[in-house]
């Protein structure tokens, strides 16, 4: 099927969409947005293998299926989605939840924030005309399709309806962590998509820190999240944010995140994706005041035929400026990685210090990783390095390990565990570093769930 | 006791050990010495059940049981331990989970309770401290930033946490300055026992001053060619490998 056809579909949802009704439509600049977005996916259509960002992610069948807007769940969540939604909002200090793309007020909490902090819906920001957010939405990286093109974020943004919206004011520092749920259910056999959006706008020297959990469920129909985020961190700022994958059986999620690091900012992302059907998680980052520091990182693991793709591209603008890539996972049956990472260092982005790692454990001979990495220096006065490595099991600790009398399979489940516990260490905030690591474990430990063919 | 008898093992179709018979009895200390290549590391892996090591011939056997067919966690626990030349690092895995499993696997399989961490904590503690370990040591991951001494006590901490019937060192002494030989030497000797047979695999003569055995086996290109009691030792000191392997010829 040609680009085109597969596109048509879209369009007219997003018509059929504008008939219903869509937020804010009363405001130009997202008017205006919208309309670019549309136009962005018209001209850039679906990304197929033959566009450089997605070499090795095929997404052609994928966007071939019949995708219908996700229905509304008002009433209580599936048992399996109650039982995650309770795990990530434990220990919180403010979660804002949103099922199929919709806000569930009803479970969410905001209160206890601190004075001038707003956390709330994108809907509620729109009819409030939250100047916050007709200043950044969709505009975090105004010029991004210079770097990374894909018709899915154009989609986005024209179907943009709901999502979370973080605001810290200048010199605010909101302790403990916001989570930000979004959660997929399909009780039906026919494919649902929804667009979710989160926008983080952190103020100077202001410090925060998100987890922002997608989950689905094993026995749900298949699903896919086209989500988008925005984060800008201002100068002095330090922001952690982190993105937990928990998707079902028949998950599919693409997510495409801009980042934009201020001035002696420091800001911390990591994605652990632990299930699901497909993952993307597309970062642009950019620095662009001196002396900020940014690491994109994550871990991940497959099993079945489960398909993994991180993708990253960090921007070095301006000089003295840090950036740090880790990127580690474990493949197991015939799951498939994809790592591609890629550091610009611009002419005047001297004294910069990049530093960029793939590794992949792979445990059986049918798993696969394809890994690309990629430095792009115009200035002289640089330090970048990148590696990438895919090995097995090392045989001599396993041997040692069985030499003291621990069954092989504990044996494997430790190196294994040990494998990952070394990227979760990339995991600035402490309390979050220790529960991805736990969640780490337990799925090393859950027997694979079995994926459907169409995951391929 | 450990026997074994006409012992032929192959490491990538190559001949390493040509017939070694060799008894280690119950409550004595034996020591096989013998120059670089001689076969010495490769008997220590094969009666720890390493792969790549293909017994081509003869057998081993534990307490009148041959062992060729057991995994090298089920010797393990059937009371084989080898402290090895180099102790792997495992960056990843903390020294006390891997110390609680081993001794958790230990005592499944001879139907105890599992300890728990906190009674197993202060087990390991206490026998570290006779083996001057910190508590820090302990804390970090498996091997990992330890020197050559600490890597060589951590291994008999492992062997007086796990009380094996049979010990078997491989050239514990290497790496080793004299102060860490003694406290070493002081964990190997306290494990002696009327009912444990004892190993030391060494290529100097110095370890055996401080851990003084029964027996002593020379070992040369895959056999055993001189055999005798402590005095051995101070003759091969003497007189090199060389004059014994010209006298063998």
């Amino acid at each position: 099927m040609a680009t085109a056809d597969l596109v048509t579909p879209f369009i007219d949802r997003y018509h059929a969409a504008r008939t219903a009704g869509l937020p804010g439509e009363d405001l130009p600049w997202l008017e205006q947005l919208r309309a670019d977005g549309i136009a962005r996916l018209k001209t850039l259509g679906l990304p197929t293998r033959r566009v450089e960002e997605w070499k090795f992610t095929d997404i052609r069948k994928l966007a071939a299926a019949d995708f219908q807007p996700a229905p509304a769940i008002d009433g209580a969540l599936h048992p399996d989605l109650a039982y995650v939604l309770a795990e990530e909002t434990a220990d919180v200090t403010a979660v804002l939840v949103f099922v199929n793309g919709r806000f569930r007020a009803d479970l969410s909490r905001t209160d206890g924030l601190p004075a001038g902090v707003t956390l709330g819906p994108l809907s509620t920001a729109l009819a409030k005309g939250d100047p916050a957010v007709a200043t950044h939405f969709g505009r975090v990286l105004p010029d991004v399709e210079r770097i990374a093109a894909s018709g899915f974020l154009g989609l986005s943004t024209a179907m943009a309806s709901e999502g979370a919206v973080l605001c810290v004011p200048d010199g605010v520092t909101v302790d403990g962590v916001i989570a930000a749920v979004f959660l997929s259910d399909n009780p039906g056999e026919n494919p649902v998509i929804t667009h979710p959006r989160l926008l983080s706008v952190i103020g100077a020297n202001a410090e925060a820190t998100v987890v922002e959990t997608h989950a689905g469920r094993d026995g749900a129909g298949p699903t896919l999240t086209n989500f988008a985020s925005e984060l800008a961190v201002g100068d002095g700022a330090r922001y952690h944010h982190y993105r937990l994958i928990r998707d079902g059986a028949r998950g599919y999620h693409l997510a495409n995140s801009h980042v934009r690091v201020g001035r002696d900012a420091h800001t911390d992302t990591f994605v652990l994706t632990l299930t699901g059907a497909l993952t993307r998680s597309e970062v642009n980052a950019r620095l662009i005041g001196c002396g900020g520091d940014l690491r994109v990182s994550g871990g991940y693991v497959g099993d079945g035929r489960r398909h993994i793709d991180n993708t990253s591209l960090i921007d070095h603008a301006v000089p003295d400026c840090r950036s740090r890539q880790v990127f580690k996972g474990v493949l197991d049956d015939a799951s498939r990685g994809v790592f591609q990472g890629k550091i610009i260092v611009r002419r005047d982005a001297q004294r910069t210090d990049g530093y960029q790692l793939n590794r992949a454990l792979l445990l059986t001979r049918k798993a696969e990783i394809d890994s690309k990495p990629e430095l792009e220096i115009y200035a002289d006065d640089v330090k970048c390095s990148h590696g990438a490595t895919a090995g097995e099991i090392d045989n001599d600790a396993l041997f040692y390990l069985r030499a003291r009398g621990i069954p092989e399979r504990t044996a494997r489940r430790l190196l294994v565990e040990a494998f990952l516990a070394e990227v979760l260490e990339e995991i600035g905030a402490e309390p979050v570093r220790e529960r991805f690591t736990a969640l780490a474990a337990q799925r090393l430990n859950a027997h694979a769930q079995p994926v459907l063919e169409e995951a391929a | 006791m450990l026997e074994i008898k006409d012992l032929h093992v192959e490491v990538d179709g190559r001949m390493i050990l040509k017939g070694i018979d060799l008894t280690l009895a119950d409550g004595e200390v034996s020591a096989i010495m013998g120059p670089n290549g001689s076969g010495k590391s490769t008997l220590s892996y094969v009666i720890a059940g390493r792969d790549g090591y293909e017994v081509t011939q003869g057998d081993i056997r534990l307490n009148g049981e041959s062992i060729l067919e057991m995994e090298p966690e089920e010797r393990s626990r059937a009371g084989l331990f080898l402290a090895l030349q180099y102790p792997i690092e495992i960056p990843g895995v903390a020294m006390m989970t891997f110390l609680r499993e081993a001794v958790n696997a230990h005592r499944i399989d001879r139907g105890e309770d599992e300890l728990d961490p906190l009674s197993f904590a202060k087990l390991v503690r206490a026998k570290a401290r006779e083996l001057k370990m910190t508590d820090e040591m302990l804390k970090r991951q498996v091997n990992s930033g330890f020197s050559g001494g600490e890597k060589k006590r951590a291994e008999i901490l492992q062997m007086t946490l796990l009380e094996p019937s049979i010990c078997v060192l491989d050239e514990t002494d290497s790496g080793l300055d004299i102060d860490a030989l003694r406290i070493v030497s002081e964990g190997v000797n306290a494990m002696r026992s009327p009912t444990r047979a004892i190993l030391v695999i060494t290529h100097y003569q110095r370890l055996l001053n401080h851990i003084v055995p029964d027996r002593i086996h020379v070992l040369a290109d895959g056999r055993v060619i001189r055999s005798g009691g402590k005095n051995l030792a101070h003759e091969l000191e003497e007189h090199g490998y060389e004059g014994l392997l010209d006298d063998a010829a």
